[in-house]
């Protein structure tokens, strides 16, 4: 059993998975990896059967050190990640080895980033699954020190692979589908929505993030009085001022405000990913086409899979770059115009 | 708005039928009753089901069944009775839970009781004869709703939002009680306090309540209660299950 030791981190680096489906009944939302398809990523280029833990770094990373070799996926968000002071390529694979130090900064783009070990983390399972659910007292994010156990790695000879990721760190448009309270609201409210252009909000974190908009504002006139009822991530809530407020992994369970679609779970990774202030739409989809799509997801991670190539040798992974002859046979620069 | 009970989507897998959409003790004996049915009918590719005050939520998975079969067989069974007309499925468990009601342990129970119309010990004597079960457990982990308590407890929440209760506080608002799993902020009122955990992950059942189970509230003192908030580590606070046959 592998041991990774974590230094400085950020303050949300926390462990995640898939979460815990099918908890509606006992009051806990499935939680998990803010964006899921980081972690089909990093399946696909580990070349790993099933989803592995990993490590969920918000904003920020951290510094990790290793007890045995292993390697290592960077997904989702890309970060300034350095082993031992040489730049690391995002999306894709790389080796650690006892000694070395592997550091992860600033996101460059996007928000949540994922380092998964290539056996998987080993954190305690807490009904069928490792993520911290921080709001309903599920694990915690991790300190200064922290040690967590990993999973030797099953196949430290695969190819080290890369894969270009789906775009999604920059905003964009957002599917939702009608929920059971979308006719709370008039047709002229719900146009009204689909035609804003909303700013990812600094209100943001793992329960949620708020669409921000100068003035624009979606109430429904039957929202007095409704008892609380169950809430799903993607959920789009509009609180008591009238703005909207899309559910994430850590929601809470029933809410009482009245919510307008739910946003699918194909486009959750690039709400997830949207940077503060980036500009965000919402697209009302039919049931059949949310439908038709969550079925097309079941096919992603072979997709996903036959994406993930060798990585081509990116110059910056080359330790010794400048003991490279790269230029050879330096001229004055205007021969061939003095041949003309 | 269609009449209820209307069967109406939720997320890409999932079918929510909802008996009102406002709280009642109908729409719940609805809820509870079409669980139950459910629970019996065992329709094929349904991968989890919960009730909530007012509703039923069904998750299906789509390699195993579609929107439509799942829609049509949920149809028909609401289609076998009239489902808030239904009587209060009977409980089968009896959670007695001991509390401190009033001074630090429940700081707002006197604004509470003269919303209530009453004193203070009346207010405490009401809360413990309630016939009080769990309507639903949601929000966070384990975290009862329970009521509902006669029509004069029907105050709404406070406008100020309370920023700070302990974990295991009882909360009251609209005919309801919600008992604290961790501290949190609440437009509810705080009347009580007690060493209860609903859930509490190193125990061997973390989440201990389910949806129709009775509850009985024990006034304690202020001093039990300190002993029993200082010896806890199971997270049961005193509270033992009663089976009810």
């Amino acid at each position: 059993m592998n041991v990774v030791t974590i230094s400085a981190p950020g303050p949300s680096v926390t462990v995640q998975d898939l979460g815990r489906p099918g908890q509606m009944a006992f009051g806990l939302s499935q939680g998990g990896a803010m964006d899921r398809l980081a972690l089909a990523e990093a399946a696909a280029v580990l070349r790993s059967p099933r989803i592995l833990p990993a490590l969920e770094m918000a904003g920020m990373g951290a510094r990790f050190r290793v007890a045995q070799k292993t390697r290592f996926a960077l997904t989702g968000a890309p970060m300034q990640a350095t082993l031992d002071a040489q730049p690391l390529a995002w999306h894709g694979v790389h080796v650690i080895e006892p000694g070395q130090e592997l550091r992860i900064a600033g996101a460059s783009s996007g928000v949540y980033g994922y380092l998964t070990f290539a056996g998987g983390l080993k954190a305690p399972d807490i009904l069928g699954s490792q993520s911290s659910h921080v709001t309903a007292g599920i694990g915690t994010v991790l300190k200064d020190g922290d040690q967590l156990s990993i999973a030797d790695d099953p196949n430290p000879d695969e190819a080290m692979l890369g894969i270009q990721p789906n775009a999604r760190f920059d905003g964009g448009t957002l599917r939702f589908m009608p929920g059971p309270q979308t006719d709370l609201f008039d047709k002229e409210t719900l146009e009204a929505l689909c035609a804003t252009e909303f700013r990812r909000s600094v209100q943001a974190n793992r329960q949620g993030i708020r669409l921000d908009h100068p003035n624009a504002r979606f109430q429904s006139e039957l929202a007095a009085g409704l008892a609380s009822d169950f809430i799903m991530a993607g959920d789009i809530q509009l609180t008591g001022d009238g703005i909207p407020y899309v559910l994430m992994s850590e929601c809470q369970t029933v809410g009482g405000y009245p919510r307008i679609g739910t946003v699918i779970a194909q486009d959750l990774p690039k709400l997830a990913q949207a940077p503060l202030r980036s500009e965000l739409k919402l697209q009302l989809i039919s049931i059949e086409e949310a439908t038709k799509l969550a079925a097309k997801e079941e096919t992603q991670m072979s997709a996903l899979r036959a994406k993930a190539t060798p990585r081509v040798r990116d110059p910056r992974d080359i330790s010794d770059l400048l003991s490279y002859q790269l230029i050879s046979g330096v001229t004055r620069g205007d021969e061939l115009e003095d041949e003309t | 708005m269609a009449r209820a009970p209307e069967i109406l989507p939720f997320g890409p897998n999932g079918l929510l039928i909802r008996f009102a959409l406002q709280a009642s003790p109908e729409a719940n004996s609805a809820v509870r009753s079409f669980l139950d049915a459910l629970h019996d009918v065992n329709i094929p590719g349904i991968v989890q089901k919960a009730g909530s005050l007012v509703s039923v939520y069904v998750e299906y998975v789509s390699t195993e069944t579609t929107r439509d079969a799942v829609y049509s067989a949920v149809s028909e069974l609401l289609a076998t009775q009239d489902w808030l007309a239904s009587e209060k499925p009977a409980p089968t468990r009896l959670w007695h839970i001991p509390v401190a009601f009033g001074g630090e342990m429940g700081p707002q129970l006197d604004e509470t009781a003269e919303l209530t119309g009453q004193s203070a010990e009346q207010a405490i004597k009401d809360l413990c004869e309630a016939d009080v079960e769990v309507m639903t457990i949601g929000f966070s982990p384990g975290q009862p709703y329970v009521g509902l308590l006669p029509e004069h407890w029907n105050m709404p929440r406070q406008s100020e939002i309370n920023p700070r209760v302990p974990a295991g506080a009882l909360v009251a608002a609209v005919r309801q009680l919600v008992l604290f799993n961790e501290v949190s902020a609440t437009g509810w009122r705080h009347i009580g306090q007690t060493a209860f955990r609903p859930f509490f992950n190193d125990r061997q059942t973390p989440i201990l309540l389910k949806s129709g189970d009775a509850i009985k509230f024990h006034a304690v003192s202020a001093s039990e209660m300190t002993t029993l908030l200082g010896n806890n580590p199971e997270g049961l606070g005193g509270a033992r299950c009663e089976v009810l046959s």
